[in-house]
């Protein structure tokens, strides 16, 4: 098995024909890595974000995720892979507000059997609820989503992004909505956590002041070519 | 099965919305089961105002007023029968009873109908239904008679009351040296018996002693009620013409033969008819306005899945947020599209559902009220099959139509991917 949880080899992408909106000549990110990846708005984070979470297709080069090439594989095989092995974590409004703390956080177990068959015998709720409680919300877990508190909604969306233990995980500006104290908090938390089923992070953030926590920082104007830097900062 | 509960689950949360296009739904859906179910009970309480009968004969006359006047009551009969050929026919091997009819004087508004005791035992409606009598007893004597329901309830007659006949439709030239005894009131059937009064056929010919020119007995040329009774007594009193008679055959084979024998009989130009042929014929003729009301309903039930997909449609930009989060959960672009078809399945086949429960619910509830208002029995029973058609069909619709906001959903899910700017 590969060593490696992303890997880009001249990757190129573009909505439109034409047009270039990402060119990334070589990007690896080991396994247990917990990677930094900054870069300003327009420097083509969420594109490479798409990219690495298979719901974009790159039009050229080749993009590993796991050890799989994504690039010859279907779209459901794609979506297959992101359920079974893959977190994911919004900047906000990451819960479907009709669904329970509980059943918001059994989401990806209940889409992938393969997600369901990693949580090691326990049952879906109890997995649920002891990510609730290590993450603290443990206390919230039957309440309504609409009742949380910004903070509150963060955790619920990274136990979902943990729950059986995925390989890899993809949290985009996670802790913008929160305040500095609790930024570094759940940060921790994030980290703790991903430690404990032994995956990947890629971290991503416009804001550097958080880069020091990271074990490598990735500026994204630096890897893709196609960025469009704006005069005076590069 | 998670989409299932995804789906459930999104549309309690839009218990408003929901709520609001759910009963749009129901109502359509009633409104169409509903206007089926009046529809079937006015074509069958019209095929079924009478039943059993295997023909109806009268003089050589058009099928349609044949029937019209001696089984609706409506317009006039155009001739007459000879009580020798009634006699000849109800005499006939292959005819096991008849019920003869002699119309053409009136009370107050209301037919009288000369008719004699099998009309109680043989005449059948609905279905086979005998006609019972709410009061009294079969008429037997020569001045006795029978009301209809409506006749007694709206002149406000009882049993003993007495009641003179009017000759003619409406004339003024009246019986009334003969009266009349009310001796029975028939229930309430709801056919056109209600609104006619049944007097013996005997006691028709007798108050038309001395009237055979149309016209009243010259003064002193009467013939007095008690010796009309005498000559009936013993038996002098001719039977006068009759106007029509039903017939019962002795078996379903016979009819045919004898309505062809009766329509080329050279004893006297007539005509039989099978009623149930007759009804069928008129109810085409009448019924295509029911159909411009089924069209109607049709309409309104499309109106109502219409607007379930315009509230769906325009609930998913609200809804992109939530189509990202799935995508990011690991579900493809079919299970987004399942997500939005069944939501719009579950909406339409619950709408569907309640629908009919709300069409037997109005019925249990109004069947008596219709029934006694408007005379209308309308039936209660399982949902045949034009009934789980409509329902059926509007579940299958509804499905389909769910295609619509799913497609839309599809292509923003993948055009937004995991990326929502709101």
């Amino acid at each position: 098995m590969s060593t490696a949880a992303i890997e880009f080899d001249t990757v190129r992408f573009g909505y439109r024909p034409g047009q270039t909106v990402l060119d990334v000549p070589a990007l690896r990110v080991d396994r247990g890595e917990r990677v930094f990846l900054f870069g300003p708005s327009g420097s083509g984070k969420t594109t490479l974000l798409g990219l690495v979470t298979g719901v974009l297709m790159a039009r050229e080069g080749r993009v590993g995720v796991l050890g799989q090439d994504l690039t010859p594989l279907s779209g459901a095989r794609r979506d297959a892979l992101r359920a079974a092995h893959l977190g994911y974590i919004f900047q906000m409004f990451n819960l479907i507000p009709y669904l329970s703390v509980l059943d918001n956080i059994t989401l990806p177990c209940r889409i992938s059997t393969e997600r369901r068959a990693r949580l090691g015998g326990r049952s879906m709720n109890d997995a649920a609820r002891e990510l609730a409680n290590h993450l603290g919300i443990a206390a919230h877990i039957n309440d309504p989503v609409t009742q949380l508190s910004v903070g509150q909604q963060q955790r619920v969306a990274a136990c979902r992004a943990l729950i059986g233990a995925p390989d890899l995980i993809v949290a985009d500006e996670p802790t913008s909505a929160l305040d500095a104290d609790r930024r570094s908090d759940f940060i921790e938390l994030l980290f703790r956590s991903c430690e404990d089923v032994g995956a990947t992070l890629l971290f991503v953030s416009h804001d550097r002041g958080l880069e020091p926590m990271f074990s490598r920082a990735l500026s994204l104007p630096e890897i893709n070519r196609a960025a469009e830097t704006p005069a005076g900062e590069a | 099965m998670l989409t299932l509960h995804l789906a459930r689950r999104s549309l309690t949360n839009r218990l408003l919305t929901s709520g609001l296009t759910l009963s749009s739904i129901a109502l359509s859906v009633a409104l169409l089961v509903g206007v089926e179910n009046v529809r079937t009970g006015m074509r069958e309480s019209f095929s079924n105002t009478i039943s059993r009968t295997d023909l109806i004969v009268g003089p050589r006359t058009g099928t349609l007023q044949l029937l019209l006047y001696s089984v609706f009551g409506m317009g006039s009969p155009t001739g007459n029968l000879s009580h020798e050929s009634y006699e000849y026919w109800a005499e006939h091997p292959a005819v096991e009873w008849t019920i003869p009819y002699a119309l053409g004087d009136s009370h107050r508004g209301f037919r009288v109908i000369g008719t004699d005791t099998t009309f109680y035992a043989r005449y059948r409606y609905r279905g086979g239904q005998e006609l019972a009598l709410a009061q009294g007893d079969v008429p037997t004597e020569l001045y006795d008679l029978a009301l209809g329901a409506d006749v007694a309830a709206e002149l406000g007659y009882a049993l003993g009351d007495s009641v003179a006949v009017t000759h003619g439709m409406g004339g003024f030239m009246d019986h009334g040296d003969k009266p009349f005894v009310v001796r029975a009131i028939i229930e309430k059937t709801f056919t056109p018996v209600d609104r006619a009064i049944y007097t013996t056929l005997a006691g028709l010919a007798a108050v038309h002693l001395g009237w055979e020119s149309g016209a009243p007995p010259m003064p002193g040329e009467e013939i007095h009620a008690h010796e009309a009774e005498e000559m009936h007594e013993h038996g002098e009193l001719e039977l006068g013409q009759i106007t029509s008679f039903f017939l019962g055959a002795t078996s379903r084979q016979a009819v045919l033969q004898l309505q062809r024998d009766i329509n080329t009989w050279p004893g006297e130009p007539m005509t039989a008819v099978i009623p149930g042929l007759a009804l069928a014929e008129l109810w085409r003729g009448i019924g295509f306005a029911e159909s411009g009301l089924q069209v109607v309903t049709l309409f309104v039930v499309v109106v109502g899945l219409l607007g379930m997909v315009v509230s769906l449609y325009t609930s998913l930009e609200a809804r992109r947020r939530e189509m990202a989060i799935l995508r990011a959960v690991g579900a493809g672009p079919r299970r987004i599209i399942a997500l939005l078809v069944l939501e719009s399945g579950l909406l339409s086949t619950a709408g569907a559902l309640l629908g009919l429960g709300l069409v037997y619910a109005l019925l249990f509830a109004l069947q008596p009220w219709v029934e006694g208002q408007f005379g209308l029995y309308l039936p209660i029973s399982a949902p045949g099959p034009t009934q789980l058609a409509y329902v059926g069909a509007v579940i299958v619709i509804g499905f389909v139509m769910g295609l619509i906001p799913a497609l839309k959903a599809y292509r923003t899910a993948l055009h937004d991917g995991l990326a929502v700017k709101i």
